[in-house]
């Protein structure tokens, strides 16, 4: 819990690191809403009682998962600047168990998670319908949430512990474009151009974004959030287990 | 050395680097390639909405977005560089040299315009890969020349930045400078199909104008009504900011 408070204070402390994971997914959600609003009009687009939802609303969910994923390649740098600083190595000194070098980082993600979330939350209060489905509905975006941010955290601190420089993690940061481009994150999988659509349809960004979109919205039920959940948590199983697994390689390196 | 000799040899220097680090120019044109392909795949259906008349391709209408977000990235790493220099006491000995102001100015913005047909080079290439229709000489030159002059405009914004802050820190305020010029346009969908806010912003953002400019070639035929005001508006922005750049530079060190 101390390390989780002492990461969170530290991003915190540091806002040239919090701002670009709020300002860019902000902006391209304006300059997405500004230029494709009657993208709505496509057939195929979702319908909620015979109306399709305002394309601000079903973006919302996709600057989240930007967002998220932008988080995740910062608690990557955050990480490998301690390595490169010196600290990581005070800290495996210190009188702790080792794995909670990680799930301090991790821990600290989801809080930060949900700081990111209620910003897009409020954004839609203000600029779009809000949330659909109301305080259940936030609930539900902020757990899918949360657990798909400690998820992307897992794969930046992966990262950062096995290259230890800031600099490696940091050219992983196109890659957040790829995988978001090849979700269903902004635009319908069956608009989505072949093959995109295919690999959306397997990749688990999709299901967190939809997941996350669901309550927003008011379209795709129980089914959608399931997914969402579900998606959500494996990403944060898996990616915690790399993160360990990549802490245990370090230490055993010296 | 005269001052006409230490515009080349600035550049020279500059384009030195692209030989010795060839991995710098990687992030220019991985980025604008990324979105370009990006785009397409996930808003490639947009063309059979009304107002796309004429375009039969998305690739082709996004082509020009990306080849000016690779002048802006290109701009921008010139005032990183530039920061840089400073950081590291190389502009003071450039100050102290027996030329004037504007020359070093020009050759470090001469710089950008030239690096911005890496990116230039690339996404045409790519374009044409997937399918983009052969542009013929004219059409070239209009979209190069055009990028060139973005470029330097975006290299004397990065210098201006450069010059305030003094420090690399200031990287994301020059990118995000560039960011928001190239996507405050009409660079996902005709002006008609605007949202009313986004239409007045791209009315009065003069790199809407370069962006038809550019832009006109890749869908359709050259026309005077599309070139003129694109080189006006380009001139006029490069003008008002290397006025500006300028001004910067013969404030420091006095």
């Amino acid at each position: 819990m101390a390390l989780a408070r002492r990461a969170l204070l530290v991003t915190l402390r540091r806002p040239q690191f919090l701002a670009p994971l709020l300002i860019f997914p902000t902006l391209l959600l304006a300059v997405n809403t500004g230029g494709l609003s009657q993208a709505t009009a496509l057939p195929g687009f979702p319908t909620i009682d015979g109306q399709p939802p305002a394309f601000f609303d079903f973006q919302i969910a996709a600057a989240m998962s930007q967002s998220l994923l932008l988080g995740g390649v910062g608690t990557g740098i955050a990480v490998a600047l301690e390595l490169e600083m010196g600290f990581f190595e005070r800290l495996v000194a210190a009188p702790i168990p080792r794995v909670s070098i990680v799930f301090g980082r991790l821990l600290a993600a989801a809080v930060i998670a949900c700081f990111q979330l209620s910003w897009f939350v409020l954004l839609g209060l203000v600029f779009g319908s809000g949330i659909h489905d109301g305080i259940p509905g936030l609930l539900i975006v902020c757990g899918i949430g949360a657990l798909a941010g400690i998820g992307f955290a897992g794969i930046g601190v992966t990262l950062a512990l096995r290259a230890g420089n800031a600099s490696t993690v940091q050219g992983f940061f196109p890659l957040v474009f790829v995988i978001l481009f090849l979700s269903s994150a902004f635009f319908p999988e069956a608009l989505l151009s072949s093959p995109a659509d295919v690999i959306a349809h397997y990749n688990p960004l999709s299901y967190v974004a939809n997941g996350m979109r669901a309550p927003i919205i008011g379209y795709g039920g129980t089914r959608a959030v399931l997914e969402g959940f579900a998606a959500a948590f494996g990403l944060a199983v898996l990616f915690a287990a790399t993160a360990t697994h990549a802490l245990h390689g370090r230490l055993r390196a010296g | 050395m005269s001052e006409r000799q230490v515009v080349p040899a600035l550049i020279r220097r500059a384009l030195n680097e692209l030989i010795r680090v060839p991995g710098a120019a990687i992030p220019g044109v991985l980025a604008p390639t990324i979105f370009m392909l990006g785009l397409t795949a996930v808003f490639g259906q947009v063309t059979h909405l009304p107002g796309f008349e004429g375009v039969d391709q998305y690739i082709a209408f996004v082509l020009p977005v990306g080849l000016l977000q690779g002048a802006g990235f290109t701009g921008a790493a010139t005032g990183v560089n530039m920061a840089r220099d400073i950081e590291q006491g190389w502009f003071d000995r450039l100050l102290l040299a027996p030329v004037s102001r504007p020359m070093l100015l020009a050759g470090i913005v001469g710089s950008a315009a030239l690096r911005a047909l890496i990116p230039t080079t690339t996404l045409v290439l790519v374009g044409i890969a997937f399918g983009v229709k052969f542009p013929s000489l004219a059409e070239i030159f209009i979209a190069a020349s055009l990028v060139m002059i973005l470029a330097a405009s975006t290299a004397c914004w990065g210098a201006i930045i450069a010059l305030k802050f003094r420090t690399q820190q200031a990287a994301p305020l020059m990118q995000i400078g560039s960011f928001v010029a190239v996507l405050f346009t009409a660079a996902y969908a005709p002006m008609e199909m605007l949202k009313p806010w986004m239409h007045a912003i791209a009315t009065v953002n003069p790199v809407n104008y370069i962006l038809a400019g550019v832009r006109q070639g890749f869908i359709g035929e050259v026309t005077w009504s599309d070139t003129w005001p694109a080189y006006a508006a380009g001139l006029g922005l490069l003008a008002v900011l290397a006025t500006f750049a300028v001004r910067g530079m013969r404030r420091t060190g006095q």
